[in-house]
């Protein structure tokens, strides 16, 4: 359907990633650890190898969890909008196949965080 | 002697009918459409204005008189709360929370009710819903008014509320309500009607208004009171205005049916979404509890809406749909909400805190099938780390809804530990949604979402920073910049209640005028 208007009615979407300075938006959520109220939206250059969020970038978002530090990465499970997805922690953003905008997902099978309340 | 025939006066009657549609005329040497411009690129279809019936006979001469009458003794009382330090007398601190979240999220949405009725009025035309629109224009202005006016007393003792406006248009959870008014008036004045006029008036305006204004009867507000109850005959009105409305553009045409159904599916959903910040303030911000947002979604939208729909079936208009969806999320958003500004306490112009263990008590009495399975964890996990001088400040920015603009902070329906993630491909980018029903908001009138103005990622744009600002600069910081591009003062306005300007100022006023120190 299309917005009902008097005239022609076309305006340019306001978050195209040129305007993010060379980054594109990645939104990332921790299942079952709702303490964090909602997932994260960050910056980050395209070339960003993916390894390096995870060991330079999560810390400071989900660090703050008792369970973050029990995590063991190579049991994680990942999602890309909502589908199970497998990340090279060795490649790029882009080499992974993420772009402008996509939402990824990681579930920790055996943290269900605070008192196992999925807090 | 001359016998003078008394003059004879004009019956109640009559002198609506002539102060109101005579006033109008048939245009003789203009267009029609060209002086109602919007009255049908919306597709509502209107055969007879005249068919309209003015739900009160009321004219300006009678609507100044008695607005001046009550305006005087509003500020009479407004005055004597002022000078007798009246804001010494509220339950406790911290309920002077509720009173920043109202001036900053809802009263400029007052003036923008203004502006709406205001446009409305001029564009319909019939001369009976104009005159209607015209009466509820003035009201909304006086509303914001009297609300600035009596809120302003807090000002002089209290932090956070020196700059409402300015944070209105820029802080990040003041953009829910402010896009929620802003896609009002930039729809078409049918659906401005409907969605402010019916679904905002009508159905939900019984769940803004009288928790904030028993909220502040039940602690001690006598100025927030008082402009409550002063409103409260205007808002008798604005319901029957709302009613009114939806009947005729009913009656005119079988084909204004689904249009208006869906902008009923549509309005309740965004206005269900912007109470989420009433769910919150009824359940953790009140010192004093009326009753839980539960309960009043129970009784105000369960059964009044209930009883409302069902009078109007027979126009063949049927409940919301998401009002399933609203039923499974009862017992979870004013405890979701809550987490959030708790997570996001540095960024926010008013105090937040853990409840009491009191009232985490109350609290699961009121849900019990929800609040200690899921949220007591949560929160009495913050109030130890608090205690160890580990306050939880979450300083990642979160993902938005691109319809609602609350961060992505609900969960599916009916299983409260999986965040709800919607999402839609849309000309190459990508879209996301907290629900079903900002999603499909979205998919009916994607050209408009993709202009949301979401705070998270304008700040990533850099365009939340004081002008002059070099985010490259050596040790920039944004969330501190951000702040100033707030005019919030980081240290006063924001962080814990506990330790704040407010709290320590309150204790010693209070004990000036209890105690002899
Ligand atoms: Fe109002
Ligand atoms: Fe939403």
């Amino acid at each position: 359907m299309a917005v009902a208007a008097i005239t022609q009615y076309e305006f340019a979407p306001l978050d195209s990633v040129e305007k993010f300075h060379g980054n594109q938006l990645l939104y990332i959520g921790w299942e079952d650890h709702l303490l964090f109220c909602a997932p994260f939206a960050l910056p980050f250059p395209p070339a960003m190898r993916f390894g390096d969020i995870v060991t330079g970038v999560l810390p400071g978002c989900f660090g703050y969890h008792p369970d973050f530090a029990r995590i063991d990465w190579a049991k994680a499970e990942w999602f890309k909008s909502g589908k199970p997805w497998q990340p090279d922690f060795g490649k790029s953003l882009a080499e992974n196949g993420l772009g402008h905008k996509d939402v990824i997902r990681f579930r920790t099978p055996g943290l269900n965080g605070i008192a196992g309340s999925s807090s | 002697m001359d016998m003078h025939a008394p003059k004879k006066k004009l019956g109640l009657k009559e002198k609506y009918q002539v102060m109101t549609r005579g006033l109008d005329w048939e245009p003789s040497y203009q267009k029609k459409e060209d002086i109602y411009p919007y009255a049908t690129y919306e597709g509502i279809k209107i055969h007879d204005w005249d068919k309209w019936e003015d739900p009160f006979r009321l004219t300006m001469d009678a609507y100044w008189k008695y607005q001046a009458e009550k305006e005087r003794k509003l500020y009479a009382i407004i005055d004597a709360y002022a000078q007798s330090n009246g804001h010494l007398n509220v339950t406790d601190a911290r309920y002077l929370n509720t009173v920043k979240l109202f001036l900053t999220g809802v009263s400029p949405l007052e003036y923008m009710a203004h502006r709406g009725f205001a446009h409305v009025g001029r564009q319909f035309p019939g001369a009976g819903p104009r005159v209607a629109c015209l009466m509820q224009s003035l009201d909304e202005i006086r509303h914001a008014q009297t609300q600035i006016h009596a809120l302003s007393n807090y000002n002089k003792h209290y932090n956070g509320l020196h700059e409402f406006r300015h944070m209105h248009d820029r802080v990040w959870y003041l953009s829910v309500p402010k896009s929620f008014f802003d896609d009002a008036i930039t729809a078409g004045p049918f659906e401005f009607m409907i969605a402010i006029g019916f679904s905002f008036e009508y159905v939900l305006t019984n769940l803004l208004f009288v928790p904030f204004v028993s909220g502040a009867a039940y602690n001690g507000d006598m100025g927030t009171m008082t402009f409550g109850f002063s409103a409260q005959s205007d808002e008798a009105r604005h319901m029957t205005l709302g009613l009114e409305v939806i009947k005729f553009i009913l009656e005119q045409d079988p084909d204004n049916l689904p249009i208006v159904q869906r902008w009923i599916d549509k309005w309740t959903w965004r206005g269900y979404r912007v109470l989420t910040l009433v769910a919150m303030m009824m359940d953790y911000m009140l010192p004093k509890r009326t009753m839980s947002w539960k309960e009043a979604w129970e009784v105000y939208f369960e059964e009044n809406g209930g009883a409302l729909f069902k009078d109007l079936a027979r126009y063949g208009i049927k409940i919301p749909k998401c009002a399933e969806t609203i039923a499974l999320e009862k017992d979870h958003l004013s405890h979701q909400a809550w987490g959030t500004f708790y997570n996001y306490g540095a960024a926010a112009a008013f105090h937040t805190w853990v409840p009491e263990k009191d009232e985490m008590d109350w609290l699961a009495a009121k849900y019990p099938d929800s609040f200690d399975k899921y949220y007591r964890p949560r929160l009495e996990y913050w109030r130890e780390q608090a205690a160890q001088g580990k306050r939880f400040y979450n300083k990642t920015l979160p993902m938005l809804c691109q319809t609602c603009q609350i961060p992505m902070l609900f969960t599916e329906p009916g299983d409260p530990t999986k965040i709800c993630y919607r999402e839609v491909d849309y000309k190459g980018g990508k879209y996301h949604f907290c629900s079903d029903h900002c999603k499909e908001i979205f998919e009916h009138e994607p050209e408009k979402y993709v202009q949301s103005w979401l705070p998270v990622h304008q700040i990533y744009q850099g365009n939340c920073f004081p002008e002059g600002t070099d985010p490259t600069a050596e040790g920039f910081d944004p969330l501190a910049a951000v702040l100033q591009y707030y005019h919030l003062e980081f240290g006063r306005d924001n962080l814990d209640f506990e330790g704040s300007e407010d709290q320590k100022n309150f204790e010693t006023w209070r004990g000036q005028a209890t105690k002899n120190v």
